[in-house]
């Protein structure tokens, strides 16, 4: 069972899994608000606390490229990133996923220049929205801890040998000292046994990795990849259920917060969502019917639990951290796009907010559902509204 | 150097570790290239390669020409993956989970070297990993269809370095990769070519014996982007040596050897006579390019000679 408790930075929390799970291989280039979970892992291998090998590579397009390397060896790997980073790391992403290499990657979220802004939202994200990774959203300190220990077991389970991503806010996360209940290395080492990938480079048995994929065959490896990113669901929902029994944490692919009786929900991804829980908290006890959706599962898509979780609502307010400029806000495009086959579904408001680090209080998500049920009730659901922007 | 042709076959392994059946165009200098590197390596290697001809001549699903373990990722990225096998085989084998001594080897084009991948190059130099990363350098973006790059030598005519009525062809001189190689201070650095199979894969067999990067830059004659009948291939390699166009040199730590000397190097118009790309080149550009590969050589000779004793 769950030990020690201490007051800790959410980077260093993910550090400390890391340790945990006695990765093999980091290859990591800084960058604002990441770095804190790579200086911690260099200090971890200086010290010898942690027996890995660590790239200290020249960009991130490299950083992603040693791992690919070093996972196709078989070493467990990980690395962290943000922003401009992960976007300079685009293209090895897909190869990751493609090739089946099950890399585990943090991503402190952060805007995307231009104009620069180290703050956090999730446009570096939604813009590796199709990469073929599992992508999964953490909240705080405490479920980067937990779901980082769940990444490898998921990621490297031999049904799935899939890259996973999990997404941490910039700064909020990162850089917040929270409380985290750690785990032991013996109850770690039990459930997340010696990563072995079961096709390796390895002269005694060679094997070609990265063919070329002309016509006939490209579409088929696409299908394949396609399927096991779809059924690494189950896997996800095991791991997390024996993650559970372990730590006495729960996780859901679609979490609700006081979600059974409402008539109005609003769904958002990220740590702004405890702030969000303020809001319901107060509007609940004024006697409001509103609650919170939390989408943690980005990738595979939770279909069938988000529909189960909001079907019954009369109003979905969805608050995107992101723009998909010149088209409909990436998570609302998403839940609209699950929801529409239903017969009976919420009117769905969508809102963009708190893009480059831009607060949202407690009493500014009381607005957002306020003004959402107007927009509702008056039937103004065609377009998105950014909210809180000065025109 | 002219009779080792007829015990080359001989003398090395009947091996082959890059088989047959591939997609080279005919009379390839790379895929003769690698074919030797290959031999030399032998089977207790991995190979990281880059985008670029050799990839696609080779792999195609669902067949593939490497008899050794072998991974291709991207373009521009192949060193980074190299280092990070080489990484990986490390802490295995620090942990009793990987047992061989295995070699890891880069292989790139010249585009994947001295442009798209010079930085992950360099940063693998300059990081010290125990691989060996091999340039083929046929002087432009062959699998691409024949545009210039940063290797391509001064007045070659490519698809977009096209020579016309006001345009020699490629307008700036050929890219000194081993130089900058050698600048990274790695203990290895050497020139090879296909058309001097002993001296290619003795350079191989001795890069596998080094510790730390080793940068070993191959001349690959490409008839279909020289322009060249494709039985002319080793006689261009040649050329390209005894012209003093390409010396073949080695840099171990700072010594430099000129493995190949000549007391009279030959015109370069013998080169450039068989190759369509050189052939809209005047006297005067022929005469400015002949006077600075002169210079060059007697450069690199001095090198050689002021250390080697």
């Amino acid at each position: 069972m769950a030990i020690k408790r201490t007051g800790m930075e959410g980077s260093f929390a993910i550090a400390e899994a890391i340790k945990l799970a006695r990765v093999e291989a980091v290859a990591a280039y800084p960058i604002t608000p990441q770095t804190h979970i790579v200086e911690r892992l260099a200090e971890f291998v200086a010290n010898g606390e942690l027996d890995a090998e660590y790239i200290p590579v020249e960009s991130e397009h490299s950083a992603m490229s040693a791992c690919l390397g070093t996972s196709a060896v078989g070493a467990r790997t990980f690395t962290a990133t943000a922003s401009q980073g992960l976007e300079l790391m685009h293209e090895v992403l897909y190869v990751a996923s493609g090739l089946r290499l099950p890399i585990v990657m943090t991503v402190a979220n952060r805007a995307l220049s231009a104009p620069l802004s180290i703050w956090t939202d999730h446009s570096d994200a939604m813009a590796t929205r199709d990469c073929g990774w599992i992508q999964i959203f953490a909240e705080n300190a405490q479920q980067a801890f937990d779901l980082t220990l769940c990444a490898f077991r998921i990621a490297e389970d031999p049904i799935v040998l899939l890259p996973t991503m999990f997404h941490i806010d910039g700064f909020y996360v990162s850089h917040t000292i929270e409380s985290v209940e750690f785990l032991e290395q013996e109850v770690v080492d039990k459930f997340l046994p010696e990563y072995r990938h079961p096709y390796p480079l390895d002269p005694d048995k060679p094997v070609t990795i990265g063919a070329f994929g002309p016509p006939f065959i490209y579409t088929e490896a696409k299908k394949a990849h396609e399927a096991a990113l779809r059924s690494s669901k189950k896997v996800i929902l095991r791991v997390w259920q024996e993650f559970s029994k372990l730590s006495g944490r729960h996780y859901s692919p679609v979490e609700s917060y006081k979600a059974e009786d409402a008539d109005v929900l609003l769904l958002c991804m990220g740590s702004f969502s405890e702030t969000a829980m303020m809001a319901i908290d107060k509007m609940q006890a004024e006697g409001q019917k509103v609650g919170l959706i939390r989408l943690r599962l980005w990738r595979p898509f939770p279909t069938e639990e988000l529909r189960q979780a909001v079907s019954k609502a009369q109003v979905l307010i969805i608050l995107d951290r992101a723009l998909s400029l010149g088209g409909t806000p990436p998570v609302c495009s998403e839940i609209q796009a699950a929801l529409y086959p239903l017969k009976t579904r919420p009117k769905i408001v969508s809102f963009v907010g708190s893009l480059g680090g831009r607060e949202i209080s407690a009493q500014g998500f009381e607005e957002v559902i306020r003004h959402g049920v107007d927009k509702a009730k008056q039937g103004e659901l065609d377009e998105f509204e950014i909210i809180g922007v000065r025109e | 150097m002219e009779s080792l042709a007829i015990y080359v076959p001989r003398l090395v392994t009947t091996k082959e570790y890059f088989a047959p059946g591939h997609r080279a165009c005919m009379g390839c200098g790379e895929a003769l290239a690698v074919r030797l590197v290959c031999k030399a390596l032998g089977r207790n290697i991995i190979i990281a390669n880059a985008t670029g001809c050799m990839e696609i001549v080779s792999s195609p699903l669902p067949s593939t020409s490497w008899e050794v373990p072998w991974i291709h990722t991207l373009f521009e990225n192949t060193a980074a993956v190299a280092s990070g096998i080489e990484a990986g085989i490390k802490v295995l084998r620090r942990k009793g989970k990987y047992t061989k001594r295995t070699k890891v080897v880069a292989m790139a084009g010249d585009g994947g070297t001295a442009d798209i991948g010079f930085q992950a190059l360099s940063g693998v130099l300059e990081r010290g990993h125990d691989l060996i990363y091999i340039c083929f350098d046929n002087e432009a973006y062959m699998n691409t269809g024949i545009q210039r790059s940063s290797s391509t030598p001064l007045g070659a005519s490519t698809t977009t370095s096209p020579a016309g009525k006001v345009s020699i062809g490629q307008t700036t001189w050929k890219k000194n990769m081993p130089a900058i190689a050698v600048a990274h201070d790695i203990p290895y650095v050497a020139t090879a070519c296909h058309s001097y199979p002993f001296d290619l894969m003795n350079k191989i067999s001795k890069a596998i014996e080094i510790k730390g990067p080793s940068y070993i830059h191959i001349l690959s004659v490409c008839p279909t982007g020289w322009r060249l009948p494709s039985d002319l291939t080793i006689k261009a390699g040649r050329l390209a040596i005894e012209t003093g166009i390409f010396p073949l040199y080695e840099v171990e730590k700072d010594r430099y050897t000129l493995n190949l000397d000549f007391p009279q190097l030959r015109p370069i118009e013998d080169y450039f006579k068989l190759q369509g790309r050189f052939r809209h080149l005047s006297k005067e550009i022929t005469s400015q390019i002949q006077e600075r590969v002169a210079a060059e050589y007697a450069k690199l000779k001095k090198k050689a000679t002021s250390n080697n004793y």
